[in-house]
C-alpha cells in the first residue's frame, strides 16, 4: 500500500497535527519504510484466528456508583493554559 | 564502596544507623551533581523535596517503623506522575506539567519510605530504543560516552549503571527496560502484564505498557518488585491476586547445582540472522554456566517471532494515537501561542508539542485505524498477536524458562540509527514478543564484548518466564549472580568520582 503526499496530509488532519509541505515529504519517506515493514504481516494466513486485544482474558471490573474522589478543580486547573471562573478557555466555537 | 552496595547492604547500614538516609541521599546527589551534566540521566532534580523525604525516612528508622527500602534513594523514570514534581515524559508537550497526583508506583515507594532522588530522562513518551527522541537531549552510556544507553528507559539505565542512584524504575512496552539493561550492564525486569498498576504512569500503548525495577542485581529487583507489585482498583487491567514475596527463594540458590531440574528453552529464532557474533559468544558462555548450575537445555522454537516487530508497529502506534489524543492544549500541556480558531489551536499545539518520532507513530496509528484499513492492519495484527502468544504457550510445555539475548548487539553510537526508524525498530527483535504475549522478561549482565576502541561493552542475557513466574526468574538470575560477578562491575572511570 503506497502512500502519497495527499494521504499524509489527510492522515495528519485526522490526527490534528499541522504539517508543512517539507515535513509532509519527509514524513512520507519515513512512513513508507515503516509500512513496508508492516506489510510482512500480509503473507500470514490468519483465517479463523480470533483477534487478541489483550494478554489477559479478563472482563472489565465494575464498581459501585458512588463518589470516591474529592473535587480538586482548582488544583487541576492550576496547570491549564487558560481558565476563567472554573472553566477552561478555548477559542470561540459558536457564533 | 557504598555506591556499589546492594539494596540489602544499604538497608542493613541504615537499620543499624551506620549511615543516615540524609547522608546516603546527599552522597548520591553529589555524584549526580558531578556526573549528570555529562551523562544527562536526570531531567528533574528537587533537592529540597528529596532531602525532606530522606529526613522523614530517618525519623521512621529512629522510630523502628521501617522496611527494606526505607531511606534508600531511587531514581524514577519521568513517565510516573509524582505529586508536585515536574513530570514531562521527556516531551515539550509536558515541559511545564506539574503532576497533581501520585502514580501507584510512586505512592507504593513513598509508603515504603524510599527516597525519590529525581526524575530520569527517557525517549519522548517512551517511543524509542536509544533515548535520542527525548526533548531534553540524549543520555550517555556510562561505559562509553559516544554510545547510547538504549531506551526508552535510558536515563534510569544510565543512572543505575553509573551508580547515580541505588536503583531505579522503568517501563517496558516493547523492551524499554530489558534492552537498556543489556546495553548498560545491569538487571532489569519487566513483570507480567497486570502485575504492577499503570495508574499515573503516562500511557503509550496501554495493552503492552508495564512498569518494573532496574537495579544492580536480581536480589535488588526482587526487593523493588515486592514494593511495586500488587492489585490497584484504579487500573482496570490490574490483576487481583495474592501478594508474593519475590525474595522467598533466593536463599536456596547456593551450593552445588541449585538449579538442578530447571529446563531452559533456547529458541532457535533468537540465535539466527540478526544476532551479532560477539553477543552470541557471551550468551553461549552464560548458558554453559547455567548447565554447571544444574539446568538442562531444551531446543525450542518461536516460529512467529519475526512477525512481532510488524505486529507491534501496528498495535503500539494504534493505541498511542488514541492515548495521545488527550494532548490538545486545552486542559494541560503545551498550547501554541498563535491560532485563529479551535481547530488551528489543536493542530498547532500538537505540531509544536510533539517530536518527530512521536508524530510518526501517531500518524501510523491514525492510518491503520482509519476507515477502510482497519481489517488489513489492526485486526490482522491482533490475529498474529495471538499466534505469537501461542508460540510461548507451546514452548512452555517443554521448558520452565526461556533464555537468549536481550538485544541483537551491544550499545551503538549516538546518531547511528536516528535517520532510519526501521533500523531502530529492529533493536527490539528479542523483546517485543514478550510484551505482545504479556509475559515477564528480564535481562541480567552476562559479560562484555569489546568495542573498536577496546572499551568493554556490556551484554545482557534475557530470561523469559511464564505468566506470574517472576519469583522463579529472579531465583534463576540470582543463582547465576552467586557464581559470576558481571553484575557488580561498573565503568572503571566512574568508580572513584
Amino acid at each position: 500500500m503506497a502512500l502519497n503526499l495527499e494521504d499524509i496530509k489527510r492522515i495528519a488532519h485526522l490526527a490534528r497535527i499541522e504539517v508543512s509541505d517539507t515535513e509532509a515529504q519527509e514524513t512520507l519517506n519515513k512512513l513508507s519504510g515503516i509500512l513496508g515493514l508492516i506489510e510482512q504481516m500480509q503473507a500470514v494466513d490468519t483465517a479463523g484466528i480470533a483477534p487478541m486485544s489483550h494478554s489477559q482474558d479478563v472482563t472489565q471490573r465494575l464498581r459501585e456508583d458512588v463518589v470516591t474522589q474529592t473535587n480538586q478543580r482548582e488544583l487541576f486547573q492550576s496547570i491549564a493554559p487558560a481558565t476563567q471562573d472554573g472553566l477552561y478557555l478555548v477559542p470561540k466555537v459558536i457564533e | 564502596m557504598m555506591i556499589n552496595s546492594s539494596l540489602k547492604q544499604l538497608g542493613q547500614q541504615l537499620a543499624s544507623k551506620q549511615i543516615s538516609s540524609v547522608e546516603l541521599t546527599q552522597a548520591y546527589l553529589q555524584r549526580v551533581t558531578q556526573l549528570n551534566p555529562t551523562i544527562n540521566a536526570f531531567i528533574t532534580l528537587d533537592e529540597e523535596k528529596t532531602i525532606t523525604q530522606a529526613k522523614a525516612a530517618d525519623a521512621r528508622i529512629a522510630a523502628g517503623d521501617f522496611g527494606p527500602l526505607t531511606g534508600i534513594p531511587l531514581a524514577q523514570k519521568d513517565i510516573f506522575c509524582a505529586k508536585g514534581w515536574r513530570t514531562t515524559c521527556s516531551s515539550k508537550m509536558l515541559e511545564t506539567f506539574i503532576a497533581p497526583y501520585d502514580a501507584h508506583v510512586i505512592s507504593q515507594f513513598d509508603a515504603a519510605g524510599a527516597v525519590n532522588l529525581g526524575k530520569t530522562n527517557m525517549d519522548e513518551f517512551a517511543m524509542g530504543s536509544s533515548n535520542e527522541t527525548s526533548y531534553f537531549g540524549g543520555v550517555k552510556n556510562p561505559w562509553d560516552f559516544d554510545r547510547v544507553p538504549g531506551g526508552s528507559s535510558g536515563g534510569s539505565a544510565a543512572a543505575v549503571a553509573a551508580r547515580l542512584c541505588a536503583a531505579a524504575t522503568g517501563t517496558d512496552t516493547g523492551g524499554s527496560i530489558r534492552q537498556p539493561a543489556s546495553l548498560c550492564g545491569f538487571t532489569g525486569l519487566k513483570p507480567t502484564y497486570g502485575l504492577v498498576s499503570r495508574y499515573g504512569m503516562i500511557a503509550f500503548a496501554s495493552s503492552l505498557d508495564q512498569a518494573g525495577p532496574m537495579a544492580k542485581s536480581a536480589e535488588d529487583c526482587a526487593l523493588m518488585l515486592n514494593v511495586m507489585a500488587g492489585f490497584d482498583e484504579r487500573d482496570s487491567t490490574s490483576v487481583n491476586r495474592e501478594k508474593e514475596d519475590y525474595t522467598r527463594g533466593l536463599a536456596h540458590m547456593h551450593g552445588e547445582q541449585p538449579l538442578k531440574g530447571l529446563r531452559i528453552g533456547l529458541p532457535k529464532e533468537y540465535f539466527a540472522e540478526g544476532l551479532s557474533a560477539d553477543v552470541a559468544k557471551v550468551i553461549e558462555t552464560a548458558i554453559a554456566e547455567y548447565k554447571k548450575l544444574g539446568a538442562e537445555i531444551v531446543d525450542i522454537s518461536l516460529p512467529n517471532n519475526n512477525l512481532s516487530i510488524p505486529v507491534y508497529y501496528v498495535l503500539a502506534p494504534a493505541e498511542a494515537s488514541s492515548n495521545l489524543s488527550r494532548y490538545d492544549g486545552v486542559r494541560y500541556g503545551h498550547r501554541a501561542a498563535e491560532y485563529n480558531d479551535l481547530q488551528e489551536m489543536y493542530m498547532k499545539s500538537r505540531a509544536e508539542g510533539f517530536g518527530a518520532e512521536v508524530k510518526r507513530r501517531i500518524l501510523i496509528g491514525t492510518y491503520v485505524l482509519s476507515a477502510g484499513y482497519y481489517d488489513a492492519y489492526y485486526l490482522k495484527a491482533q490475529q498474529i498477536r495471538r499466534l505469537i502468544a501461542q508460540d510461548f504457550v507451546e514452548a512452555f510445555k517443554h521448558c520452565d524458562v526461556i533464555m537468549g539475548p536481550a538485544a541483537p548487539s551491544t550499545a551503538f553510537k549516538a546518531g547511528e540509527k536516528t535517520s532510519d526508524p526501521v533500523a531502530m525498530y529492529l533493536e527490539d527483535l528479542y523483546t517485543i514478543a514478550v510484551n505482545l504475549a504479556g509475559l515477564p522478561g528480564m535481562s541480567i549482565p552476562a559479560g562484555f564484548a569489546q568495542n573498536g576502541d577496546g572499551k568493554p561493552l556490556p551484554v545482557g542475557l534475557q530470561i523469559i518466564g511464564n505468566y506470574f513466574d517472576e519469583a522463579r526468574m529472579l531465583d534463576v538470575g540470582h543463582a547465576y549472580q552467586q557464581v559470576t560477578d558481571w553484575h557488580t562491575q561498573m565503568p572503571v572511570a566512574l568508580e572513584n568520582i
